[in-house]
C-alpha cells in the first residue's frame, strides 16, 4: 500500500480561486519524488498540506494509514514528527549552535517541560553527532549556526529532519539558494538518504535537469494541477515546455 | 519610468512643498505666532540663560540631595521598565502572527498595547494622581502603563520580523508551542529585547523627570520646588546631572549592546 495517498485535493484561500485543484497520487515507500513548475503553482502550498501546516479545503490526505484531516491537535504533532521538513531558507535558530538546532528536532517526541528545559537523553544526543558526523558535519558542531555557509546550514536542517525518524522528508526547494557545488552536496545527500534509509523524499525543484537526474519519479503542476506524473527517464521536453507553459526553445535549460 | 511619469513625480513633490508651506504660514497665522518676534527675543533668553543658570558654589550644597533624588528615579525607571517588559512579553507572544494563540487574542492584544501606548504618560500621570495621591508609586504607574504599551508593539515586530522562520520549522516538526517560544522564539528576539528595554530605561528617565514634577516624587519635584522658589542656580545643577546620567546610560546601553548583538 502507498506511504502518501492523495485523493481529489483542492486548496483555496478565496472562494473561487483555486490554489491547487483536483490533485491525486499515490508515492510509494523509499521513492524519490520531484514536484515541478512554475513559481506560483502551488509546490509549496502542497508540501504544507502533507504535514497540514496549511488545511487543505476538499478531498484526502492518507498518510501511513492515517487520514490527516482528521487529526486532533494531539495526533496532528505525532503526525508531524514522522514527517521532516527542509526548507530554502533553512529555517534554523540562528543564534544557537548546530548540535543544539540538530536536537529541535526531537521536540515531538517529548513533553513540552522536556523540550523547555533541554533534557535530551544520552541516545539523542549520540545520535544527534552521528548524524552530524555523516553530513560531514561533526567538525561545526560547537559553532553558532550564522557562522555557517548555506551548504552547511542546509545540512544542518537536513540533520535535524532526519533525527525526528521521519518516514517521509519534504523539501522545499533545498537548493534554490545554493551555489552548484553546495546544490550537489545536498542533492547527493538526500538521495543516499533515500536509499540506505529507506525514506520516502518529496522535492520542490526549480531545476528540471537536477529533477530528472536525482529523482525517479517527477510530478509536474501548473496552476495547482498535476499536469505530469511519470518517471524521470520518460520525462521528455515536450512535456517539460507542458508543465512550465511555455515554447519550444523558451527555457534556460535548453 | 517613461519621462511623463518622471514629469508627474517632480509636480507631486513640488505640489506637497508648495502645500507644507502653505499650512506652516496657516497655522502661525491662526496661533498668532511671529517669526521675527521669535527670533529677535533669542538672544535676549540666550543671555537670562548665561546670567541665571550656572552652578554656584551654594549650589552645589545641595549635590548630595540631588543625588538621591536622581538614584530614586533612575531606580524607579528600572523597575517600571522591567516590570513593564515582563508584561508586554506575554501580550506580545499573543499578539504576534508568528506565535498568537488564535485571531481573537492577537486583535486583542494589538488594541490594548495601541490603547495604553497612545495615551501620553503625562496623562497617564494625572489620571494616576486621582487614584494614588502623589507618591512614588503613581509615578511608577505612569511609566508602567506608557512603557508597556510601547514595549509590547515592539516586542510583536521584533518577533514577527525574526523567529518566524524557525517557528515554522519547529512546528512541522511536531514541537509544542512553549518548545517553541523557549527554543526559538526566545533565543532569535532575546538581543533585540534587551535593546528596546534598555532605550525604554532611558526614555524613562528623562520622562520621569517629567511625571516627577507632576506626582512631587523624585528629581522632578525638586526640580519643580527651586523652580518655583526661583533658585535657578540648583535648577542649572539638577537639569545638568539628569542630562550627565541620561549620556551615562547611554553609553552603558550602547556598550551592552555592541556586546549582545
Amino acid at each position: 500500500m502507498a506511504l502518501l495517498h492523495v485523493k481529489d485535493v483542492s486548496k483555496h484561500y478565496e472562494k473561487g480561486k483555486n490554489v491547487l485543484s483536483d490533485i491525486n497520487m499515490e508515492i510509494f515507500e523509499g521513492e524519490f519524488v520531484s514536484i515541478i513548475g512554475p513559481s506560483g503553482a502551488g509546490k509549496s502550498t502542497f508540501l504544507r498540506c502533507i504535514n497540514r501546516m496549511i488545511n487543505i479545503s476538499e478531498g484526502d490526505i492518507h498518510f501511513d494509514g492515517i487520514d490527516v484531516s482528521s487529526l486532533n491537535k494531539k495526533s496532528l504533532r505525532k503526525h508531524r514528527t514522522k514527517i521532516g521538513m527542509i526548507f530554502q531558507h533553512y529555517n534554523l535558530v540562528s543564534r544557537l549552535t548546530v548540535i543544539e538546532n540538530v536536537l529541535h528536532g526531537r521536540f515531538g517526541h517529548k513533553s513540552t517541560l522536556q523540550g523547555v528545559l533541554g533534557m535530551f537523553t544520552e541516545d539523542e544526543k549520540m545520535e544527534a553527532f552521528h548524524l552530524l558526523e555523516k553530513l560531514g558535519m561533526s567538525e561545526h558542531a560547537y559553532k553558532r549556526c550564522d557562522q555557517l555557509s548555506g551548504g552547511q546550514k542546509q545540512r544542518v536542517g537536513i540533520a535535524r529532519a532526519l533525527i525526528q525518524s521521519p518516514k517521509l522528508l519534504l523539501c522545499d526547494e533545498p537548493i534554490a539558494s545554493l551555489d552548484p557545488n553546495a546544490s550537489k552536496v545536498i542533492m547527493d545527500h538526500l538521495q543516499s538518504i533515500s536509499k540506505e534509509m529507506n525514506i520516502t523524499c518529496i522535492v520542490n525543484l526549480h531545476q528540471v535537469d537536477v529533477a530528472r537526474k536525482y529523482s525517479d519519479r517527477v510530478i509536474g503542476l501548473n496552476s495547482g494541477r498535476v499536469v505530469y506524473d511519470g518517471e524521470s527517464k520518460a520525462l521528455s521536453s515536450k512535456a517539460i515546455h507542458a508543465i512550465y507553459g511555455s515554447e519550444a526553445g523558451s527555457l534556460i535549460m535548453e | 519610468m517613461t519621462i511623463h511619469a518622471y514629469k508627474k513625480s517632480k509636480k507631486q513633490l513640488t505640489i506637497f512643498f508648495v502645500t507644507l508651506i502653505g499650512i506652516t504660514l496657516l497655522s502661525a497665522k491662526l496661533t498668532n505666532f511671529n517669526f521675527l518676534h521669535g527670533i529677535q527675543t533669542l538672544p535676549k533668553a540666550i543671555g537670562w540663560m548665561f546670567s541665571n543658570l550656572y552652578i554656584s558654589a551654594q549650589s552645589l550644597e545641595k549635590f548630595p540631595s540631588v543625588l538621591e533624588k536622581l538614584v530614586e528615579t533612575i531606580f524607579l525607571s528600572i523597575t517600571s521598565t522591567t516590570t513593564a517588559a515582563v508584561v508586554a512579553m506575554f501580550l506580545a507572544l499573543m499578539g504576534s502572527q508568528t506565535t498568537k494563540v488564535n485571531n481573537f487574542f492577537a486583535s486583542l492584544s494589538r488594541i490594548i498595547a495601541s490603547v495604553y501606548r497612545n495615551i501620553p504618560i503625562v496623562a497617564w500621570a494625572l489620571i494616576l494622581l486621582l487614584s494614588f495621591g502623589q507618591n512614588a508609586l503613581t509615578g511608577y504607574f505612569a511609566l508602567f502603563l506608557a512603557t508597556f504599551g510601547f514595549l509590547t508593539r515592539a516586542f510583536i515586530e521584533t518577533i514577527d520580523e525574526t523567529s518566524s522562520s524557525s517557528v515554522e520549522a519547529l512546528r512541522a516538526s511536531g514541537a509544542t508551542y512553549f518548545q517553541m517560544v523557549a527554543k526559538a522564539v526566545m533565543p532569535e528576539c532575546s538581543p533585540q529585547m534587551i535593546s528596546w528595554i534598555l532605550y525604554m530605561i532611558e526614555t524613562n528617565i528623562r520622562s520621569s523627570t517629567l511625571v516627577g514634577i507632576l506626582t512631587g516624587t523624585g528629581i522632578g519635584f525638586m526640580f519643580d520646588l527651586y523652580y518655583k522658589s526661583m533658585n535657578y542656580n540648583v535648577v542649572s545643577l539638577i537639569t545638568i546631572s539628569i542630562v550627565v546620567v541620561v549620556i551615562g546610560i547611554e553609553l552603558i546601553s550602547n556598550y551592552v549592546r555592541r556586546v549582545i548583538l
